[in-house]
């Protein structure tokens, strides 16, 4: 509904005919897909959570079987779930996006770009009373080319060019406090906190453009997001400022855990003691 | 000009026809929004912005003038669910996911950037809150006795006439540019309620001829050098009441000191006129005010009176706080013991007012909304108040609610005991976001509530009258002065080396009959709490019959001790040897302040409160 954009790929065969699936899909264009049984569902919950219920059609992968893989480990998953290269997968999990987000921007840089994220949890999904099951699907083995997308992924030694490139922006989508105390230099805050709203994972395109501006960024800039380590919360926010409409966003998927690690600079802020204004 | 007074639907079918004032606008975020863009590309000054800034309620935070401490005002304190959710939202998405309770009736969402100030203020909105005026040199939040409405000793409810004042004067172009801010203080009775610390303060009180007013209390405030209100008259008849405040404010516009930012606040003023020449001055403006006030003026000024009982559901006729006797509580348990020092019976029969004890006024997100629900379902009236002593009191909770309530907000962890009692410590931000702070407040003041806890001084009755207050600068938003025993940050060089060190003072009060403290000694920050130890030690020592340290601190303060401690030099004798510090070689722990792993220096930068 709210994200929906739809259009048919201009195809000359019939048989590959697959909607290219927007970013953030809805869950009316997702129930209609279920039901035309055009779309592959991937739950990245625990293996336990899929088995007690999950959406109709859903396949299993957890988050943790996709961190470790190369680029060819995960072509061999895309095949055993059934996967082909235009066939439309859409994305979802239990923690608010973030770990949907990670799996759908690994599929992506290997060459599946028909990945998107559902608009919203599992337990939001389960509370409308939308369709789930409980059996465990599984599909024949397909071929599935590797293609690697570089432009959506930064590592360390590019990070450290952009950010004083004119242009670039870095983005620490980590909670505020965590930045405060260190971070990247020149990289402006964004935590992943701030770009979800009450009902969806993700707040309307306009209201995440309205962040932006209101930095003072243009949306025609490049855009790097990074987290704390493992390229969650910083995918949830590259699939932000992708549905915002920016053309150019990649993800340092190994964030400032390999940045430290590298021993690059940080700016740290140590004049206040922040920590002790959170009730936690 | 504030006409946007709309039912709140979400209350409906609650017993009070209370109506919930809309106080933010729309137009203002996105204002806001444009200007700090304009100041980004410097199309704007500095100090053009920075007034502009505060007037919408956002201080620049401790030394990063990239972020705000964004203030929230809550009138009269009085909050309803919703607003408390949103805010549990907003803090989450723009500030650290916790917010912060002031000393004034205000919530405070810290470390929101420069750039998200105006979203905040866009769902501030929508719930009918408002940051205007809750900094700069204005008309602060009207604050109102927590008590208000369900106090015992209370004549009649200010709470409609605090919520008239502050509609009356937000976005008054009367008020916009004083020489300094002006707080307004609503008490209930005597007793309650901060009015004599205002620069004005109101006591409700009906004359002998049963017609309501108030007793009005002129030109006191807390700060580097502070002052107790001067009592106008006897009785101030109600509808003199916008009068009077208008009069005082037009005073103070024109003749409070715009040159000297140390000394403009009304006291000054007041201090340096004398009290008879001011007061007559007032009494004087009063007359021209209400000779020449326009009657559409005047229609701004709208009391709306709370039919409050109407319809109000019989609680249980005879019961009884459970438990009240502090040798049983401990044995009795956790809820007995909350109880005990977080719940109080009302006027109202049957129904009783809890108390949430918040560290040092913080609360998460996640607990805000816990509370909301329990509000929801738990509080005949559906709203909050929150305290000067940085908690929420939840009133109108049916005695037999009472153990729902309760087991409810632990959910949450919201019940910890002690709210009402010396354990509840306040402190203020202090270093942890404020520009002109030397020493963390914030954290000895949860440190404090902490160790009084764990030693379970919260059910020692004879501590329960006793406050402790903190700040951390000599600024007073701790409001220190009126602690039975009270803090304020400073730096002191011992040998070669800084170290965090607080002044104490003894025996300020609060209420009519309020009193400032007096200076004793300086404390090292790491030795406040021995020192709080040795003090209630020497106490139970030297005390006689059941007088309770709040009062033996009175008479040790007069000089008019019988034991071994006849007054301040023989406290400080005793106290001496605890405030010690080793060399830094001996002990680096003592030079590093709370919650620093570092080296203690007093960094502090413009303060914001006189732009
Ligand atoms: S008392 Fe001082 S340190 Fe505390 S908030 Fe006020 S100005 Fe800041």
């Amino acid at each position: 509904m709210m994200y929906m954009n739809t259009k048919k790929r201009d195809s000359s065969t019939s048989i590959n005919t697959h909607i290219r699936i927007p970013v953030i899909c809805d869950t009316d264009t997702v129930q209609a897909l279920i039901l035309k049984d055009a779309v592959r569902m991937v739950d990245v919950r625990k293996l336990d959570e899929y088995l007690q219920s999950h959406i109709r059609s859903a396949v299993s992968l957890p988050l943790s079987q996709i961190l470790e893989k190369d680029p060819s480990g995960i072509i061999d998953i895309l095949k055993n779930l059934g996967i082909t290269d235009t066939m439309p997968v859409v994305i979802y999990d239990d923690t608010f996006g973030a770990l949907a987000a990670r799996v759908a921007w690994t599929f992506q840089y290997v060459g599946h770009p028909n990945t998107a994220l559902l608009e919203m949890t599992f337990s939001q999904w389960k509370s409308m009373g939308l369709e789930t099951e409980s059996k465990n699907n599984t599909f024949p083995k397909t071929e599935h080319t590797l293609l690697i997308n570089h432009e959506i992924q930064a590592d360390a030694s590019y990070v450290d060019l952009a950010k004083e490139q004119e242009n670039k922006f870095l983005i620490d989508t980590r909670e505020r406090l965590n930045f405060l105390t260190e971070h990247i230099p020149n990289a402006k805050n964004m935590p992943y906190t701030m770009l979800r709203s009450d009902t969806n994972i993700l707040r309307k395109p306009e209201e995440i453009r309205r962040l932006i501006e209101n930095r003072g960024m243009s949306i025609d800039s490049e855009f790097i997001t990074y987290c704390g380590s493992a390229g969650t919360l910083s995918g949830l926010a590259y699939y932000a400022l992708k549905l915002a409409g920016i053309k150019n966003v990649k993800l340092y998927s190994k964030s400032f855990r390999d940045w430290k690690m590298l021993g690059k600079s940080k700016e740290e802020f140590k004049e206040a003691n922040y920590w002790d204004l959170s009730a936690d | 000009m504030n006409n946007n007074v709309a039912p709140d639907s979400k209350h409906d079918n609650n017993l009070f026809t209370r109506s919930h004032i809309k106080w933010g606008k729309k137009e203002e975020t996105d204002n806001f929004a444009q200007k700090v863009k304009l100041f980004r590309r410097r199309s704007i000054s500095e100090d053009g912005f920075r007034r502009f800034r505060l007037q919408h309620g956002a201080y620049g935070s401790r030394l990063q003038m990239g972020y705000s401490m964004i203030r929230i005002k809550i009138p009269s304190g009085e909050i309803t669910p919703d607003q408390l959710e949103k805010i549990a939202g907003l803090s989450e998405a723009f500030s650290i996911g916790s917010a912060h309770v002031s000393t004034r009736q205000n919530i405070q969402l810290h470390w929101v950037q420069l750039e998200d100030v105006s979203e905040v203020m866009r769902g501030l909105v929508d719930v009918g809150l408002t940051t205007r005026e809750a900094c700069g040199n204005t008309v602060r939040n009207v604050m109102c006795s927590h008590f208000a409405g369900v106090c015992a000793k209370e004549e009649f409810d200010p709470t409609p006439y605090s919520k008239a004042i502050a509609q009356f004067f937000l976005r008054n172009p009367v008020c916009q540019n004083l020489p300094r801010k002006f707080k307004i203080n609503f008490s209930c009775c005597a007793d309650h309620g901060l009015v004599r610390i205002a620069d004005i303060g109101l006591v409700p009180m009906i004359n002998d001829n049963g017609v309501k007013g108030f007793r009005i209390y002129l030109g006191g405030g807390l700060g580097a050098a502070s002052f107790l209100g001067h009592l106008l008259e006897d009785f101030t008849f109600e509808d003199r009441l916008l009068p009077t405040c208008l009069a005082t404010i037009r005073l103070f516009d024109r003749h409070g000191n715009r040159e000297n930012m140390a000394r403009n606040r009304m006291r000054y003023f007041v201090n340096e006129t004398g009290w008879d020449t001011f007061q007559r001055m007032v009494i004087k403006e009063r007359s021209i005010v209400e000779m020449t006030i326009a009657s559409s003026t005047l229609e701004l000024f709208r009391v709306h009176l709370e039919n409050e009982q109407k319809e109000m559901s019989k609680a249980h006729r005879y019961l009884k706080l459970p438990v009240l006797d502090t040798q049983n509580t401990l044995s009795e348990g956790p809820y007995e013991r909350w109880v005990h020092t977080n719940v109080v019976s009302q006027k109202q029969e049957g129904y009783f007012t809890a108390f949430v004890t918040l560290g040092a006024g913080d609360i998460t997100a996640n607990q805000l909304r816990v509370l909301s629900g329990a509000i929801r379902e738990f509080s005949i009236e559906g709203t909050a108040r929150n305290t000067p002593q940085q908690n929420f009191a939840i009133r109108y909770i049916n005695g037999k609610d009472l153990y729902n309530f309760y087991t409810r907000i632990e959910t949450a962890g919201l019940t910890n005991p002690g709210a009402l009692t010396i354990a509840s410590a306040v402190g203020c931000t202090g270093t942890t976001s404020c520009n002109l702070a030397i020493t963390n407040s914030h954290r000895l003041a949860k440190e404090i509530e902490y160790k009084f806890l764990e030693l379970q001084h919260d059910i020692d009755d004879d501590l329960r009258d006793s406050t402790i207050k903190i700040s951390g600068c000599p600024n007073s938003c701790g409001q220190h002065e009126i602690a039975t025993i009270g803090f304020f940050g400073g730096a002191s060089r011992i040998e070669n080396s800084m170290a965090p060190t607080y002044t104490m003072l003894f025996s300020g009060n609060t209420g009519e009959h309020g009193e400032l403290g007096k200076t004793i000694m300086r404390v090292p920050a790491k030795r406040v709490i021995d020192i709080l130890r040795k003090i209630i030690e020497i106490y139970k020592h030297e005390r006689s019959g059941t007088e309770t340290l709040r009062q033996w601190i009175y008479r040790i303060v007069n000089e008019a001790g019988t034991g071994s401690v006849k007054g301040i030099d023989d406290m400080k004798v005793l106290l001496s040897p605890v405030a010690q510090l080793d060399p830094i070689e001996q002990d680096p722990e003592s030079y590093k302040d709370y919650g620093s792993d570092i080296r203690f220096s007093a960094k502090t930068a413009r303060g914001e409160c006189a732009a």
